[in-house]
């Protein structure tokens, strides 16, 4: 039966209308209001190259009544159902490629602390249930992720590639589980799910400007997924969960061929608009978000030469314009003014300009753009100390970890600042290492300035939980502190490289295993900018930028080559080794087995070898009188083994015998 | 004249043994540079003491010395070495403390193989005796074979490898071998603590019960019995036959004298055996209380032993077989490589029972063939013991052939390894055929001195029964 259009027009009416009913009933009982706020940070870098920083913020309420079929606006229902479903209290995913620099694009802000991530992908998860019950929720949720982002996130479910750090991160009392896959690669069938979250997509706003070839060309591309459900208070019905999406790229803006000379070329940064960076043009924002903004920072060494250029300049042309226009005037151009201009409070400071986006026509269509006109060298803020790590040792038996600890500028500003008698300098190092790279901890060496220190005098804390074979992988925590006069620290610690059976190693085993990197944090370092207006906590990523969050960097992903087998062997290596098994076996028994005499014996039995039914005849009597007997002797079972080749003799009849029994028996019982 | 001989002879051997000595103390001053104790002929993940030294460390940092597949030996060991491989003397290298024990533990091994085979050159002299074969026993006290198995002990290279490397396989060898000095002494004290302490270290020396048994039951070894009770009857009865099977008849009918073995130092053996395990593992237990007690210590030592889950290469042939092998036979295989080990067992016993010690050293060099972890440590036990039986098996064929074959594996293997593990130009396959050949050589060995020692038997019934035809 089929029903007529018009028929089903009402229907389906109907339908639509009940489908929504809950969800409007829902929206009106959990009374949270959903937001989601899209905002971009620009950012020029030292070595002529810039940093982009895509920030997506959704937040909505969250109900924990067990229902999944809660609707939102706004938030992705992926998300919150994974948040539901695994209880979790926070999450992190990064998915990178390329290693941050951070030598040359700095380590004391807050987008290098949170925002560089390791190679390949990193996850943590903060749970809400019961320690006995972490794991398995683990378990669920890497797969659930990994299905969600299209990535192999499930090889973190194996207890080998997870550990549970207790001081790393934020202590949440054993319900944390961190792990990396540093192998990973990470390419565009990882971005679009993640697009997919952002209620525009990447159809309108700031995410518009994502021009894949462009990220994926560039030298460090980190897209982070961090998630936040905070209950206040245990207040069921205030609890929200924060989803913040971040894709930081830094990338090379292409440098114009034309209109400048040679030697400014080489001198001057490269100007850049985002036209010339992503191929692309800012049509407007996305019509859901609460706000839409575009940030230029300018770092903090960047604002002092600026200055420096200013007094030279200004030595020259005694123009006195106001001091809020210099600074666009004399280094730089920008293509569009802002609206409005953040400074920091401090005596070195930066600056952030601040670009709401609103709805633009095709002709004028949103295009920020700096044009450098004098060239500037500065250098970005490092972390206290510059931590490196690399591998000692050749051939592939055994080796060594050694992380190496640099002070930089920042230390000595510590200095300067802390003038008590004993200034200590903490340092937290968290080191995973997979079971295979078998680590022995008691050789764990300080050497301080170049000089072997006993490790007690540094080592404040130190928690290890060893590597158990083809179990969990081994993990280091160290709280090291160091007197802040210390020009460099190196720790060493020996291992020895496992052998894996063949099923263990990858398809490509010559290529080497990857031991992931190293977390170092400075624990008393925070990094964090201090602007002078209150406004700007309204923006998400301007309060981020404020937020007072530890110094983190983590250190390069090493590679270790394995030892491999002979992957083609396995059958002849069976073969050769039962073989020599058996002839151990076949010989040792024959030794033990041969008798006194009997190759005489032997000899005049085949002699004797003439009637066989005479054979037969003296063998069954010796056989019925019995073993001892004197006639039986030259008829033993070892000569008669020989003998009976041609003869029915009586153990043959009854072996024959026996067998039929058993077989018949056999039968009778199958059936 | 003989009196003084003697003590020329006891002069040698004491300077040979303080030579021995010297020559490791010399090594073990310099073992830095040899790196040794990294070899994987000498350090396997059950006798390294850097092993030892990591399973220390986290029992002082409390943990379980057993946490982290590191450490998988006893736990007594850890008490005993443990505190050495920490403390050092000042200026000199940080590992010389530790290793006077192990140069004190290959003397004490030395002297006791002495002290054994003293007592079984004396038993089976009279023995001997007894079946008038003196010429025979003169013989055999041209050569003590006391001495000498000693001193292949000390002086072989193996040992003197395993002792600068720092293998824990001597202490080990010195309670194997303390066992059957006891046994051959009948202190059953002494060999049930030799016994338990040699199969708590290593679990395999567990199959030595039986020649331990045995020594106790029928005394050290001699001629067949068979041999003793045609003597005794040819003397009694003053038969003039010759015929052995007439002979033979009548020892059927005389059970009893067949049966000598007697029942009562075994059962004390066995009343010791029990105390002292008992002693270890409430030892065990008290250790290990807070890390998951005796379960823990059985499946990390025993539990290691068995399934070999550490495929690191040694010289031994499991290693590479069990990193080739499908997963799906592994277990069938893990089977079959130690059934085949207790396969072999009764044949033997059976076969050797007038033999213990000999019976014991078969079985040394059948479970260090078929260990899952073998090391050069286990090679230098059996060359050692192997001299003790140096006038019965000098008969033994292929023997040069061997000594020219344990002589170019052992240079081969480091050679195959290095160009393997370090040069990255050789593959696994090529360490894996000098272990193979090692195998072949070791299977050689037992398989030869076996027969050869059968043949000797033989010989001894061929003579006597010659001698009594003669008279």
């Amino acid at each position: 039966m089929a029903l007529s259009p018009k028929a089903t027009l009402p229907i389906s009416l109907l339908l639509l209308l009940l489908l929504h009913l809950p969800i409007l009933f829902s929206t009106t009982v959990s009374g949270g209001e959903e937001e989601f706020s899209e905002e971009l940070l620009l950012k020029p870098l030292p070595d002529r190259k810039l940093l982009t920083h895509f920030h997506f913020q959704s937040e909505a309420p969250i109900t924990h009544d067990g229902s999944f079929a809660t609707h939102h606006h706004l938030f992705p229902k992926a998300i919150s159902q994974l948040v539901r479903k695994f209880h979790i209290k926070a999450m992190e995913l990064s998915f990178t490629q390329g290693r941050w620099n951070y030598e040359r694009w700095g380590g004391f802000d807050p987008i290098s602390s949170s925002n560089a991530k390791p190679p390949g992908v990193e996850l943590w998860a903060i749970f809400n249930v019961p320690p006995h019950q972490v794991d398995a929720y683990w378990k669920n949720l890497t797969h659930a992720l990994s299905g969600l982002f299209c990535a192999s996130i499930n090889f973190l479910e194996s207890s080998t590639s997870y550990s549970a750090p207790k001081w790393a991160f934020q202590s949440a009392l054993g319900s944390l589980r961190y792990g990396t896959l540093p192998r990973e690669a990470v390419c565009t069938e990882n971005l679009t799910p993640w697009l997919k979250l952002l209620p525009c997509r990447d159809k309108a706003g700031l995410s518009a400007l994502m021009d894949r070839p462009s990220i994926y060309r560039s030298f460090y591309h980190s897209q982070r997924l961090h998630l936040t459900s905070s209950s206040a208070g245990g207040d069921v019905l205030n609890s929200r969960i924060i989803l913040e999406q971040t894709l930081t790229v830094v990338l090379q803006p292409n440098i114009p061929r034309a209109g400048m000379n040679y030697v400014s070329e080489t001198n001057i940064q490269p100007s850049w608009s985002l036209s010339s960076i992503f191929g692309r043009k800012l049509n407007g924002r996305c019509v859901l978000a609460k706000s839409s903004t575009v940030y230029l920072q300018l770092e903090r060494g960047l604002v002092t030469q600026l200055e420096n250029l200013q007094k030279d300049t200004a030595v020259f042309s005694a123009n006195d314009t106001g001091s809020g226009d210099f600074r666009r005037n004399v280094g730089f151009e920008l293509s569009v003014n802002p609206s409005k201009v953040h400074t920091e409070m401090e005596k070195s400071y930066s600056i952030l300009f601040e670009y709401p986006i609103k709805e633009y026509k095709d002709s004028e269509q949103f295009d920020l753009g700096l044009t450098w006109k004098h060239p500037l060298v500065w250098s970005s803020p490092h972390a206290p100390l510059y931590a490196s790590r690399f591998l000692t040792g050749s051939g592939n038996e055994r080796g060594a970890i050694a992380i190496s600890l640099k002070s930089t500028e920042s230390t000595q500003g510590f200095v300067a600042t802390n003038n008590e008698e004993r200034c200590k300098l903490q340092v937290d190092i968290l080191q995973i290492v997979p079971w295979y790279i078998k680590v022995y901890y008691h050789t764990l060496q300080i050497f301080v300035d170049e000089k072997p220190q006993a490790v007690k005098d540094f080592v404040e804390r130190m928690r290890v939980s060893p590597s158990e074979d083809k179990v969990s992988p081994g993990m280091m925590e160290l709280v090291l502190k160091f007197p802040c006069e210390t020009k460099s620290a190196v720790l060493n610690i020996d291992f020895d490289k496992g052998f894996l059976h063949i099923d263990e190693y990858p398809p490509d085993a010559n290529q080497g295993f990857d031991i992931p990197s190293a977390i170092i944090s400075f624990p008393e370092f925070h990094a964090g900018l201090r602007f002078s207006d209150n406004a700007t906590s309204e923006s998400p990523l301007l309060s981020k930028l404020q937020e007072k969050s530890h110094v983190l960097s983590y250190s390069e992903v090493l590679l270790v080559p394995l030892t491999t087998p002979d992957f083609s062997m396995p059958y002849n290596v069976i073969t050769i080794t039962c073989t020599v098994f058996a002839l151990y076996f076949g010989s040792l028994l024959n030794v033990l087995r041969r008798r006194v005499g009997e190759e005489e014996r032997l000899l005049k039995n085949k002699d004797a070898n003439k009637g066989l039914l005479y054979l037969a005849l003296t063998k069954l009597s010796a056989k019925l009188r019995g073993r001892s007997s004197e006639s039986a002797q030259p008829l033993s079972p070892s000569s008669s083994s020989s003998s009976s080749k041609s003869s029915i003799s009586p153990k043959l009849v009854l072996k024959v015998l026996l067998v039929a029994g058993i077989a018949v028996a056999w039968q009778y019982y199958s059936q | 004249m003989q009196q003084k001989n003697n003590n020329n002879k006891v002069r040698w051997f004491w300077i040979s043994v303080l030579g021995s000595v010297f020559l490791r103390l010399i090594l073990l001053y310099f073992s830095k540079n040899l790196s040794l104790s990294s070899r994987p002929e000498v350090s396997t993940p059950l006798t390294s003491l850097r092993r030892l030294a990591e399973g220390y460390w986290l029992k002082q940092s409390s943990m379980s010395p057993y946490a982290g597949s590191m450490y998988h030996g006893s736990p007594l060991l850890l008490t005993l070495l443990g505190p050495l491989t920490v403390t050092r003397i000042e200026g000199q290298p940080d590992h010389l403390l530790c290793s006077f024990v192990f140069v004190i533990a290959d003397v004490v091994c030395a002297l006791l193989i002495r002290a054994a085979g003293e007592t079984l050159r004396t038993s089976y002299s009279s023995s001997l005796k007894q079946l008038g074969l003196h010429h025979l026993s003169k013989n055999s006290e041209c050569l003590p074979s006391g001495d000498f198995a000693a001193l292949v002990y000390l002086w072989n290279p193996f040992t003197v490898v395993a002792c600068v490397g720092l293998s824990t396989s001597a202490i080990e060898n010195v309670m194997i071998v303390l066992s059957l000095y006891g046994a051959c002494k009948r202190l059953a004290p002494l060999a049930a603590f030799g016994w338990v302490m040699a199969t708590h270290l290593s679990l395999y020396p567990a199959i030595l019960l039986i020649p331990v048994i045995l020594l106790f039951g029928y005394g050290p070894d001699a001629p067949p019995r068979k041999l003793f009770l045609q003597r005794k009857t040819f003397e009694v009865g003053n038969s003039s036959s010759s015929d052995n099977n007439h002979l033979e008849k009548e020892v059927k009918n005389q059970p009893s004298m067949l049966n000598v073995f007697s029942w009562k130092p075994v059962l004390h053996f066995l009343f010791w055996t029990l105390l002292w395990s008992s002693y270890v593992l409430v030892l065990c237990g008290i250790y290990l209380q807070q890390h998951g007690g005796l379960q823990e210590l059985f499946k990390r030592t025993y539990g290691f032993i068995l399934t070999i889950p550490d495929l690191s290469p040694n010289i031994g042939v499991l290693w590479y077989f069990f990193a080739e092998v499908f997963d799906f036979f592994r277990n069938f295989f893990l089977i079959v490589f130690h059934g085949n080990i207790l396969l072999m067992t009764v044949p033997l016993a059976l076969r050797l029972n007038h033999r213990p010690c000999f019976l014991a050293f078969v079985y040394i060099v059948i479970s260090s063939i078929l260990k899952s972890y073998p090391s050069v440590g286990d090679s230098a036990l059996y060359l050692g013991l192997l001299g003790l039986f140096a006038y019965e098996l000098k008969d033994m064929q292929f023997s040069f052939f061997l000594i020219s074959g344990y002589v170019g594996v052992s240079l081969l293997s480091p050679v195959m390894h290095n160009l393997w593990i370090w040069r990255g130009t050789g593959n696994a396959n090529f360490y894996f055929a000098t272990a193979i050949t090692y195998a072949c050589f070791q299977i050689i060995l037992v398989v030869e001195s076996v027969s050869a020692m059968l043949n000797h038997d033989r010989m001894l019934k061929k003579l006597s029964t010659a001698k009594q035809v003669k008279t």
